[in-house]
């Protein structure tokens, strides 16, 4: 099963390295992972995306917990979600592609963020799916580069995770 | 405390140390810690102890931990003194021992630089530490090593690491060590959940065929009191695991011997055919339950407790999970026993004792007494009667580390210091060392054997230098005996480089150190030489026990198997 994991933990050097290498050590599967400082610049806000069965999801909020910088772990995926992934294209756009490839972007609401004769970038929010979608819909041969943030996640309503 | 002159972050180290009430450091000076080592010069309230190698040092304060209610220390330098001092740490880390390791570091400005003995201390020490630290700037420091004692010895206690580089230990800075520490991401839980622990008594006075099976976490936590007087107001049996001996008295018949790999086979067999079984302060592992499929086939209620979430249905799934300190716990537990009006079921647990004495009856530990070889179980059982089963016994790890823990009845808590975790061979000599640090006037024995010794045996000119008087009894079988006893029962008696050529005069060897050297090769003159020994107080003595080098210890469940899929001797290989 896929799990999203929302980790608050203090924002010092070397956290994210305890983080991962407690994923490496123990052989569990990251398959995203982003971090940033939040609101309040002495902690951050990481998300990670794995998978495992419920007895390995459990190990893994447990061992998250465990670790001596780590404020908060929640399974996001317990409750109600969203998840949202950023997503850049560098797609070459010429002759009727160049239409073609704007119609696909305004179709996804993506934006196009930077014009040259012969490519556009294109910028994506959406979740995994949605992103996988549009790569699948345009021909894989115009696609020059792509980059993308993995996934952020945060709870519906009225939860959230703080301190 | 505070001062209001200004300190070098050396100083400060000192001073902190002093706060913490450190009587001992153990460690090894090079170029990044010399600050810190003239610190230590100016001063005579923390000693110093100078070991031959890093390994030891660590050995030594994780010893002083295991032994005693205080924390252990040890301080060695950048790069190899380091890496020379992973195998000490982890093997606390994996035994859960509070230790503060401090480390030199290059200056801060030379840090990522390649520098001379340079290397990343903290990436290589994460995954075998509790926490670690790189202090960057002195006026960090005082609060760092704060937060290292308070995380090594709160919650499930563990070695935490602080990394010093020289620039730091130079710089200066005014002092304040702080009274409290408060951290909103490590607030460790003592209280177990009311409504569990309800349950779990419910639960331990209606079993029919109950099992007290606890591990090292009762001797962390100094709950072995407590321990005692639940087991003796409920009259069950209890199993203590090898990181557990000595937290039930081994003299009492309800306890049953050790559990797992090596254990009794009335042990093994109560654990798998209890209905009840109480889990306080161990962790189900491989080496206690053999294979978890088959340990599962057995239907019984699991009670667990343990500080450790973690811990918790990682191997074995629990029926009653309580987390919190085993103490607090405990003491909970024997309360509402008092206070219930349920009373165990007398006629069934007799029924249990007596299934349980037949098991004992077949005698899982005995051995040919009649020998003319020096048998090892005779031996560790001579040291026991001599020591009047209370001395501090260390051992290193294989054959006589089994042994050692089936044959030396241990019936207080930290009296029996080995590696259960790691399995780190080189271990006993050092960790008698911090043992006799602990406990000057105590007699401390070391049990070991002729390959594991020689991991550390330049630590027996630490033991010259300091006086530490502690008695080695090497069971020399010539062989990496756990290794050619696996090869036997697994390989075929293919004994593929467990044969140890050329082994070294051990008498002569510990004469050269300026210690008393002993070899016995008879059963009749093992108890005299004990004797001797024991009765040169003031002297390391090194007694070279020429054993029976085909020896293997019994019981053994093979990797794999079933705990109740016992070899019992020689005769049903």
């Amino acid at each position: 099963m896929r799990h999203i994991i929302s980790i608050l933990l203090e924002n010092e050097a070397g956290a994210l390295s305890r983080v991962a290498g407690l994923f490496s050590a123990r052989g569990y599967n990251i398959e995203t992972l982003t971090v940033a400082p939040t609101e309040d610049p002495s902690l951050s806000r990481m998300t990670i995306v794995t998978k495992g069965s419920e007895d390995v999801i459990e190990q893994i909020t447990k061992h998250l917990n465990r670790l001596i910088e780590v404020v908060k772990v929640v399974d996001l995926s317990e409750g109600a979600h969203i998840e949202r992934e950023l997503m850049l294209v560098k797609v070459r756009a010429t002759g009727k592609e160049r239409e073609e490839m704007k119609r696909m972007a305004e179709i996804f609401r993506g934006r196009i963020i930077d014009v040259t004769d012969k490519a556009y970038t294109i910028e994506l929010t959406g979740d995994v799916a949605k992103l996988d979608a549009f790569i699948e819909g345009i021909d894989r041969a115009l696609i020059l580069e792509t980059v993308r943030t993995g996934v952020s996640g945060i709870g519906r309503g009225e939860r959230v995770l703080k301190v | 405390m505070s001062s209001t002159e200004e300190l070098t972050g050396a100083e400060i180290v000192v001073r902190c140390l002093q706060e913490e009430k450190v009587e001992h450091v153990v460690g090894y000076p090079g170029g990044a810690v010399l600050y810190i080592y003239d610190a230590l010069f100016n001063q005579d309230s923390v000693k110093h102890i100078l070991v031959r190698h890093e390994q030891g040092a660590v050995h030594a304060a994780d010893a002083y931990s295991r032994s005693s209610d205080k924390t252990g220390v040890c301080l060695v330098t950048s790069g190899p003194g380091v890496t020379n001092a992973v195998t000490g740490i982890a093997t606390a880390y994996l035994d859960s021992i509070p230790m503060v390791v401090l480390t030199g570091q290059v200056p801060t400005h030379a840090i990522g630089l390649d520098a001379f003995q340079e290397c990343d201390t903290v990436g290589i020490t994460r995954p075998i530490v509790k926490h670690n630290f790189l202090v960057k700037d002195v006026r960090d420091l005082a609060a760092t090593l704060k937060k290292a004692f308070y995380i090594a010895r709160t919650g499930r206690p563990g070695p935490v690491l602080v990394d010093i580089p020289k620039d730091v230990s130079a710089k200066k800075t005014a002092f304040h060590y702080p009274a409290d520490v408060a951290m909103r991401s490590y607030t460790p839980v003592v209280k177990g959940h009311a409504g569990q622990i309800k349950k779990a008594v419910q639960m331990i006075l209606t079993a029919k065929r109950p099992m007290i099976y606890t591990g090292g976490g009762v001797i962390l936590s100094d709950s072995s009191a407590e321990l005692n007087q639940l087991v003796d107001m409920l009259g069950y049996p209890c199993t203590n695991t090898l990181m557990g001996l000595g937290a039930f008295k081994a003299t009492d018949r309800k306890f049953v011997g050790m559990p797992g790999m090596h254990g009794t086979y009335e042990a093994n067999l109560a654990m798998q055919n209890c209905d009840v079984l109480v889990a306080i302060g161990a962790r189900f592992d491989d080496r206690v339950i053999g294979n978890p499929a088959d340990f599962a086939k057995h239907q019984r209620q699991i009670i667990h407790i343990d500080i450790d979430p973690s811990s918790i249905s990682k191997r074995v799934k629990v029926d009653v999970p309580i987390v919190g300190d085993v103490k607090d716990v405990m003491q909970e537990v024997i309360r509402q026993i008092k206070a219930s009006d349920i009373k165990p079921d007398a006629v069934a647990l007799d029924a249990w004792w007596r299934q349980i004495e037949e098991w004992r009856s077949r005698d899982c530990l005995s051995y040919d007494r009649a020998s003319e070889k020096i048998k090892p179980q005779y031996v560790v059982e001579k040291l026991w009667e001599l020591t009047n089963g209370d001395a501090f016994v260390t051992s290193d790890v294989g054959q006589h580390q089994m042994w050692a823990a089936q044959f030396y009845k241990f019936d207080k808590p930290r009296r029996w210091i080995n590696s259960g975790g790691l399995g780190t061979m080189g271990v006993g000599l050092p960790y008698a060392m911090g043992v006799q640090m602990a406990h000057p006037d105590a007699t401390v024995a070391c049990i070991t054997g002729e390959a594991s010794i020689q991991m550390c045996i330049q630590e027996l000119s630490t033991c010259k230098q300091y006086r530490l008087p502690v008695k080695l009894l090497n069971l020399n079988n010539g062989y990496l005996g756990m290794v050619r006893q696996w090869q036997q029962i697994e390989y075929g008696s293919r004994y593929s480089e467990s044969y140890v050529e050329a082994l070294p005069d051990f008498v002569k060897l510990a004469e050269s150190y300026g210690h008393v050297g002993m070899q016995i090769t008879r059963p009749r003159d093992v108890e005299g030489a004990i004797r001797e020994a024991l009765k040169l107080k003031d002297r390391t003595v090194f007694m070279d026990f020429l054993t029976d080098p085909a020896e293997n210890v019994w019981p053994m469940v093979q990797a794999g198997k079933g705990l109740t899929q016992m070899l019992l001797g020689s005769e049903e290989l």
